[in-house]
């Protein structure tokens, strides 16, 4: 399973030289098993550049949505594969329990705010909710839970060649604790990321901008890393940076979140890295 | 054991906020957790109890009838709103594990899920208006 990241950013994308280290793009990552399938997880502006990457004989691709902000669905109309009349693409996202995910995607794909809407695209475009069963996708065995954000947002975790990755990108686990963290039982998020190989998890904030963002639906780099080794997982990539965060403030933010000794490796998530779970990061 | 579902983390977290007593029980009917206040009331320590099965919470604070007669577990209000996926309020005899028998009334709310899935239930318990 190889993952690349093409977007790491939270929120807002944040373009320009102080960011030019970790990059400005928000949330896109890519993985790809070993027998070729290809999952997108979220659309937010890295998808651009992963789009026009993609071989265009690639005839069907995944798009997982973890939830409808801004942030994480910007980059569909930008998304190349979409104007390719071979391709198919399936776009997985969560439930609401008023409106289908094609009714509620419209209100971003669709004028005023974007002049094609779905039906217009030229790829074949079939809508999932997402799955709270595991369900195969090529290679890969999904599955998706709702998690603690703002709006309906899930997490999934997915598996494939024997290595598993969970992504919760927008989750603030500590407002569902008492005293986080805490058993497992009551902590959003613990399934999904229980003994996988890779978390990609939101930390956004240090400790002292969180005090003050309490129900903003993220994570600071303690709570990311508190959470990391409660799921008992093998490396964490700190996810949803800030955009207000240098590359300076995440090379301190990531010193902070080793800095209480953790066993487990953990790296800021730098637009551009590639992991492969057999063999480590390999770029 | 398992993750519960994060409607039911939250709500716990909701009902540790809250001045009313209020339980909550999981799909299976199970009690997951009392806040302060419904601990008060009822003479429990639920750190020290734990999750309880539906059928011993039911049995442990059965509702009375007028006789003070053990009533029909299946009747408690909760019971009746997880089964019925409907909204149950009215008053309610009960005594808890301190033997204080207590009249009370109960607001008992299913919990379903985006997809319509039963999550679980929720009772607050409410002394009633004084004349």
């Amino acid at each position: 399973m190889k993952i690349r990241l093409w977007g790491t950013r939270g929120s807002l994308a944040s373009s320009g030289p102080e960011t030019a280290g970790y990059g400005g793009n928000t949330a896109a990552v890519e993985i790809v098993s070993a027998d070729g399938t290809i999952l997108v997880l979220d659309a937010g502006t890295g998808i651009r550049r992963l789009g026009a990457a993609i071989d265009p004989s690639v005839e069907r691709l995944d798009i997982l949505l973890t939830h409808l902000h801004m942030d994480h669905i910007q980059g569909l109309g930008f998304f190349a594969p979409f104007f390719r009349p071979s391709g198919e693409i399936h776009i997985w996202g969560p439930a609401s329990a008023t409106m289908e995910l094609r009714t509620r995607l419209t209100r971003y794909l669709s004028p005023p705010l974007f002049p094609v809407r779905i039906r217009d695209l030229d790829a074949r475009v079939v809508l999932h909710d997402a799955p709270e069963e595991p369900v195969s996708i090529g290679g890969f065995e999904v599955v998706a839970q709702h998690v603690i954000h703002p709006g309906p947002t899930v997490g999934y975790r997915i598996s494939a060649d024997g290595a598993s990755v969970a992504y919760l990108p927008d989750h603030e686990p500590a407002l569902g604790a008492r005293r986080f963290p805490e058993e497992p039982r009551w902590t959003s998020g613990f399934d999904l990321a229980s003994g996988v190989d890779l978390l990609i998890h939101d930390g956004q904030y240090s400790d002292d901008e969180r005090a003050t963002r309490i129900g903003w639906g993220h994570s600071s780099v303690s709570e990311a890393v508190a959470f990391a080794e409660l799921t008992r997982v093998r490396r964490l990539i700190l996810f949803h940076h800030d955009p207000s965060h240098s590359d300076a403030v995440l090379d301190a933010l990531t010193e902070v979140a080793r800095a209480g000794g953790t066993s487990i490796e953990v790296v800021a998530g730098r637009e551009g890295a590639q992991y492969d779970l057999g063999t480590g990061v390999h770029a | 054991m398992a993750q519960l579902p994060v409607e039911l983390i939250l709500v716990r977290q909701l009902a540790h906020g809250l001045a009313v007593p209020t339980f909550v029980v999981d799909a299976a009917g199970d009690l997951v957790f009392v806040n302060e206040a419904a601990e008060a009331l009822l003479g429990l320590d639920f750190e020290d109890v734990g999750q309880v099965s539906f059928a011993d919470w039911t049995t442990a604070f059965a509702s009375r009838t007028k006789g003070r007669q053990r009533a029909d577990p299946a009747t408690h209000p909760l019971a009746v709103a997880i089964r019925q996926r409907t909204p149950v309020h009215g008053p309610l005899r009960i005594v808890g594990r301190d033997g204080v028998l207590r009249s009370l009334v109960v607001t008992a709310l299913p919990l379903e899920g985006s997809r319509g899935q039963l999550l679980g239930g929720l009772a607050m318990f409410w002394e009633p208006p004084t004349r």
